[in-house]
């Protein structure tokens, strides 16, 4: 098998080996349970506290505003059921957008079956929620929460939080915003962008899988989602995954430190990527913001050939990405994201996205492309759809 | 996901292209739900199926059960291939994954669309 091109960092990251170092101790050493009273426990109670200021100032937010998770998914899920849940009489429409990720797409659908009103956003072509979208959607006084993700996991796009919030709050709602693909690519200050909560997973910059957080901003009740002991001040029960915080903690340092270097690296070969693909690939299309979109993320539409052929002859040649066409996701339709930006069908079908990581290079970048025009020509001598 | 004769048959598919001599075209499936199949099949005075060709919009299942499938009709009666089912092509591709056998279905229509539009081109001739 040829060497391995790992262009998929949307879906997840290698943890950094600093942050593996730091995270090993806590599985046979310092195992303690932060609960217990005794010095063992006691020993892992500073490395908790630790890792929660890691994320508090990453996120400019006070420690006690941060709480860990199992990941984004239950961050959003915590989000949602918890302010939808709290008090019926607030008001019981909930606002989000239809590029959602499932953690919250699906919550929506929870929400639906017990008898609340969800509105689902549209998006512009580029993706973008724009504010006046949200503005007309907003009811006098009959909206709890808005929640909308800081940047779209399929193409990119990065939408326009602070005014977003604004809307939001203006309205008398709260607003949460999955930030799952933001941390590490953007710069989050949650006091200047005045959001209520934000959820976040270490495993998309280099941290490990399982662990999450969310800023819950003072003031904001939530009701809990999930009972038991009194860990993270009794609002989230559960024994704490603690070398999975000590890592998320050490991963967030990490990524905040290299922000801008990664950033501007990541764009590098992002614009020469995209560039590439356009020109060298005839009936190639940008899905997503040419600009406001995630440094990392390329998003083509290819015509007249289908994702998942293209992914598998690229995996042959070890390059891993992924499609949003029907047949990766499972579905007969494909992704729900291309759906809304405004995609034929059959043009979303022959998506193909590219997530680049610190650790790819310009020579990779060149060596996928050069595969990958080999591999559209051989697909598209194949199709009906065709004609050259 | 696809076993070892899957991959076979979509890394080196037998019988590609456009047959523009062909006797019957069958075109089945949409873009809209990503797959669509186009079969040519060129059939002798003895209602033998002497050629087949194929063009496949699709995943790797849908262009290896196209491959397969001209593979189990080249050589045999109109007869006998319009009898092609999709299950055949399936256990001939030693099984695919569940939600992948549409595909299956899909193959087993394009043979019998380009049947259907040979015997047509045939009555017409006959007329």
């Amino acid at each position: 098998m040829a060497k391995t091109i790992y262009m998929d960092h949307a879906a997840t990251t290698p943890v950094a080996e600093a942050v593996a170092q730091k995270m090993l101790p806590y599985f046979t050493q310092s195992f303690g349970n932060p609960s217990s009273i005794h010095h063992v426990g006691r020993a892992n109670r500073a490395a908790l506290d630790n890792a929660r200021a890691q994320v508090a100032k990453a996120l400019g937010a006070a420690n006690d505003e941060i709480f860990f998770t199992s990941g984004g998914s239950e961050g959003d899920n915590w989000a949602i059921k918890g302010v939808m849940l709290r008090d019926v009489n607030r008001g019981k429409k909930f606002i989000t957008t239809n590029i959602e990720h499932h953690a919250v797409l699906h919550t929506g659908a929870w929400l639906e079956k017990h008898g609340y009103e969800v509105i689902y956003l549209p998006v512009n072509e580029y993706g973008v929620v724009t504010p006046d979208v949200l503005e007309a959607a907003m009811g006098e006084g009959d909206t709890a929460l808005v929640s909308i993700m800081f940047a779209n996991n399929e193409i990119g796009t990065i939408e326009p939080i602070k005014e977003l919030a604004e809307v939001a709050h203006r309205h008398g709602a709260l607003f949460h915003t999955d930030a799952v693909q933001a941390i590490g690519a953007v710069a989050i200050d949650v006091k200047a962008l005045n959001v209520d909560m934000l959820s976040l997973s270490a495993h998309k910059f280099y941290g490990p899988k399982g662990v999450g957080a969310m800023y819950v901003r003072k003031g904001v009740y939530l009701e809990n989602l999930i009972e038991g002991g009194a860990q993270e001040r009794g609002k989230r029960a559960g024994t704490e995954n603690i070398p999975g915080i000590v890592g998320l903690g050490a991963a967030i340092e990490l990524a905040t430190e290299n922000l801008e270097k990664n950033a501007a690296y990541l764009t590098s070969l992002r614009d020469d990527m995209i560039a590439q693909l356009l020109e060298k690939i005839p009936h190639t299309r940008l899905n997503g913001h040419p600009t406001d979109r995630l440094p990392a993320n390329v998003n083509v539409s290819i015509e007249y050939i289908e994702g998942e052929s293209m992914l598998i002859l690229l995996d042959q040649n070890g390059i891993c990405a992924s499609s949003g066409s029907a047949c990766t996701s499972g579905s007969l339709d494909p992704s729900h994201v291309l759906l809304a930006i405004g995609l034929p069908h059959e043009v979303a079908h022959g998506s193909l996205r590219f997530s680049l990581g610190i650790h790819n290079t310009k020579e990779e970048v060149d060596q996928v492309v050069e595969l990958l025009v080999k591999i559209v020509e051989r697909l598209r001598a194949m199709s009906p759809l065709y004609h050259a | 996901m696809y076993n070892e004769k899957v991959m076979d048959h979509f890394m080196n598919p037998r019988n590609v292209g456009e047959m523009p001599d062909a006797d019957g075209i069958g075109e089945v499936g949409n873009a809209k739900c990503g797959d669509i199949m186009k079969m040519f099949i060129k059939v002798d005075e003895n209602e033998m199926i002497s050629d087949v060709t194929f063009q496949t919009y699709g995943c790797g299942a849908a262009i290896a059960t196209s491959s397969m499938a001209t593979e189990l009709i080249k050589g045999r009666s109109i007869e006998e291939a319009s009898k092609l089912t999709n299950d055949a092509v399936v256990e001939a591709l030693d099984g695919l994954p569940a939600v992948k056998v549409h595909c299956s279905v899909l193959a087993q229509e394009a043979v019998e669309a380009a049947i259907a539009d040979y015997r047509q081109k045939k009555a017409q001739k006959a007329e």
